[in-house]
């Protein structure tokens, strides 16, 4: 050993030891939901392609979706749609310079959790009932 | 892109359990990264016990008694012991902080204080971690009075009303706490400017003496340096002295806005 180097120096943790906060949480949650709405546009699109295609194609299409499944992922879709929306709202609020002091900043993040949920819960109260 | 997990030579292991106090009635446990430049191995937690009848009340105290009296070699940064120098910041119980001004009974939900380097940056050793390039960011946004019209033979006047909009932004004390704790500036770091950096921006554009506003938001306009700003609001919820770097960041974007209608 005629030399020795100093050991290359460690990036110290990060995501693995961060406290989690509303404002943090909520923001990945956009993210996610956002990327999320790619595969719920897909979605969308073979519907569209299934109702071009004629009567029996659409026939199906319809059976998926209401298949028990079916309605599982467009409630999940509803669901991430609305958060996406209501979380674009969030953001269009503090965007405009508004909702910064600590105690709003945490709440518009929890209730965008619960209004997207209470929206969620009333489209399908009004799809099912009507 | 993001990189989520640690590098290879950066993961965490369990290091060593060091002695209880004799006869302390009153003890706290504390749970604290360790790296050591001069040999091979990877960081590890060493877990050290406080006798708290023996020691102050902030976390800075207890961890100037381990070092006094359990561990010598334990590194950390500290100065003024009051909040104002930024030399003690670091991740106390997964939130930055200065160590000075966080009591230990602020940290002590999980039954521990962990207490790591600031959040994904190099370290040189234990509990220091290198902000060169903190630094340099700093530097970029030019924090100094600029200027075109010929000096005032005295000071360069302003008036209480514009004075007051310096209030919030020039207490910042640069001590990494809300750029090491914002998730956008862990991934894009190279080349998004940080809380702190944008924060200090806003300060010289708002300020009614300096005339290079212009030349300020042109060097902010970038996809990166600015708009890296997702107001994830990890840096107002860290700031130790309860500055609001989001917000600063948000009047930015305004203003870029604003100058092209």
């Amino acid at each position: 050993m005629a030399e020795s180097r100093p050991a290359a120096r460690p990036l110290s943790p990060h995501l693995q030891i961060y406290r989690w906060s509303w404002t943090m949480a909520m923001s990945i949650a956009h993210r996610a939901t956002g990327s999320a709405l790619y595969g719920g546009t897909l979605l969308i699109a073979l519907w569209l392609i299934a109702a071009a295609s004629g009567p029996a194609a659409y026939e199906t299409a319809q059976w998926i979706a209401g298949s028990f499944l079916g309605r599982l992922v467009l409630f999940g879709y509803t669901f991430v749609l609305l958060h996406h929306m209501v979380g674009g709202l969030r953001h269009f609020v503090w965007d405009l310079g508004h909702g910064f002091d600590p105690q709003t900043r945490t709440n518009l993040a929890k209730y965008s959790v619960v209004v997207s949920g209470a929206l969620t819960v009333l489209v399908w109260l009004i799809a099912l009932t009507r | 892109m993001a990189e989520f997990n640690l590098p290879q030579n950066s993961r965490l292991t369990e290091g060593k359990a060091w002695p209880k106090p004799a006869g302390a009635k009153k003890v706290t446990e504390f749970k604290i990264y360790r790296w050591n430049p001069d040999d091979t191995a990877n960081p590890r937690t060493d877990t050290y016990y406080v006798d708290r009848d023996d020691c102050g009340p902030m976390v800075l105290d207890a961890l100037i008694w381990i070092k006094n009296k359990v561990d010598p070699t334990l590194t950390f940064r500290r100065s003024c012991r009051e909040g104002i120098c930024g030399s003690c910041a670091m991740n106390m119980d997964g939130k930055n902080g200065l160590a000075c001004t966080t009591g230990i009974d602020e940290c002590g939900a999980r039954g521990k204080v962990a207490i790591y380097p600031l959040p994904h940056m190099p370290v040189v050793k234990d509990l220091v971690p290198d902000l060169t390039r903190f630094y340099a960011q700093h530097a970029s946004i030019e924090p100094w009075l600029k200027t075109t019209t010929p000096a005032p033979e005295k000071e360069w006047k302003q008036a209480k009303d514009d004075r007051e909009k310096l209030d919030g932004l020039y207490e910042c004390i640069l001590c990494a706490c809300c750029s090491t704790s914002c998730p956008s500036y862990w991934w894009n770091g190279d080349r998004y400017l940080g809380p702190a950096a944008l924060l200090q921006a806003y300060r010289w554009l708002i300020d009614s003496r300096d005339e290079a506003t212009g030349e300020r938001l042109d060097n902010l306009e970038d996809p990166f340096r600015l708009y890296r700003c997702h107001t994830i609001m990890n840096c107002a919820n860290a700031c130790p002295k309860g500055l609001n770097p989001a917000k600063a960041i948000a009047e930015v974007k305004k203003m870029m806005v604003a100058r092209q209608v």
